[in-house]
């Protein structure tokens, strides 16, 4: 159903059903689709779909739910291989990008 | 820059706006990172006094936002409570007709072209840059071996590996991009590897084919070689500016591609000079 899926069986997303109140936030946040409704709680629809941006587990108030969150760019993870950890991403700064660099949704 | 899309897209609307200082990055990134987030909530909620300027407790954060803020928080210490709206400023008024309620598509974030196509020129800039710096000593070591005097071998065969450089870029910049949905394959490095190799047939057939004996294929070989590794490399940074690739997935396909693009580019690299390399020695 959704024209852009990435790698399968990858995403580190976590969800404990017994501690789901069902208060729906993390629908509200999930930028794709990933977790639907069944029963009063929440279940995973669609893991691969998740990117582990993080905001379903920040926002869960009762810490059902789990991810690895971080910043999902290539240009990331060579930085922290070379060990240049003043630099987590493409920006100058702390920041992800001066807009010189980088648009979009990066990081 | 938010606050100007927010404002226009709320013409003739009466509502307070709560300025979050994100040093002009956008709500995504800050998110993030944490300069949108929720400690910067609290601290602008508590220094605006806002529960002195409005009579509700209602606040209407960017879904985009909810990466770095957690509303339950936010309402325990400031007993605002935390509503998310639409991804997109566009779909505010819908969202506050309809009493505070998204719909799908308004919380469903998608890639379509003109994103897409808006990240080509910042693409394209950053990789002509690096780029450059490859592209002259290609020119100079092009000036080596053949038939004819050094500049004029550094024209024709130095000139072409510049194109062919040129052309890796494009494709991983501007083509990868733009085909993305089409292209085979889910991880980058493999869209990127698949439209390096077409991109590196077409230029051969358009110069007319293959040279003559083992130098000519060995120089088509280089190109079949070093255009898809530029290419591939270049498409996997693109997962940094994609609305789908997790963390994750970035740190798997790396960890097979990054070895896989080196080799590919070392070996292009050392199939050209051994063609330089043999011409000079009087093999060609």
């Amino acid at each position: 159903m959704n024209r852009f899926v990435y790698l399968r069986d990858v995403v580190t997303l976590d969800l404990d059903r017994d501690r789901c109140i069902g208060c729906g936030m993390c629908l509200e946040v999930c930028p794709h689709e990933v977790l639907r409704m069944n029963g009063g709680r929440v279940e995973i629809r669609e893991r691969d779909a998740c990117m582990e941006c993080g905001a379903c587990s920040r926002n869960c108030p009762v810490s059902a739910l789990s991810v690895r969150a971080g910043v999902g760019c290539a240009a990331a993870v060579i930085n922290m291989i070379l060990g240049r950890t003043d630099r987590p991403c493409c920006g100058p700064d702390d920041g992800c990008g001066d807009g010189s660099k980088r648009g979009g949704s990066c990081c | 820059m938010s606050f100007d899309a927010l404002r226009g897209a709320l013409p003739g609307r009466n509502a307070w706006i709560l300025v979050l200082d994100t040093r002009g990055i956008n709500v995504w990134c800050a998110a993030g990172k944490g300069t949108f987030g929720t400690e910067e909530v609290i601290r602008q909620v508590e220094g605006s006094g806002l529960a002195r300027i409005v009579a509700h407790r209602r606040l209407i954060l960017p879904q985009l936002g909810a990466p770095g803020v957690a509303a339950h928080v936010v309402k325990q210490r400031t007993g605002f409570a935390v509503h998310y709206g639409p991804i997109r400023a566009a779909d505010l008024p819908a969202y506050m007709d309809a009493g505070g309620r998204a719909t799908a598509a308004m919380r469903r974030k998608d890639f379509p072209l003109a994103e897409r196509a808006a990240l080509v020129p910042i693409e394209l800039i950053a990789a002509l840059k690096p780029a450059l710096g490859i592209a002259i000593p290609l020119f100079l070591i092009g000036g080596i071996g053949g038939p004819a005097g050094y500049w004029s071998n550094a024209l024709r065969d130095g000139g072409f590996a510049v194109l062919a450089l040129l052309c890796a870029v494009i494709g991983g910049a501007l083509l990868h991009p733009l085909l993305l949905p089409w292209l085979p394959g889910r991880a980058f490095a493999v869209t990127g590897l698949c439209l390096g190799t077409a991109v590196a047939v077409a230029l051969l057939v358009l110069r007319g084919g293959i040279g003559a004996g083992w130098p000519g294929r060995l120089e088509a070989l280089a190109w079949l070689l070093a255009i898809p590794a530029v290419t591939a490399y270049l498409a996997m940074n693109f997962t940094g500016c994609s609305t789908y690739t997790s963390p994750s997935g970035v740190v798997r396909e790396m960890r097979w591609a990054m070895p896989a693009q080196i080799g590919l580019a070392a070996g292009g690299l050392g199939c050209w000079i051994a063609v330089r390399v043999m011409a000079w020695g009087g093999w060609g």
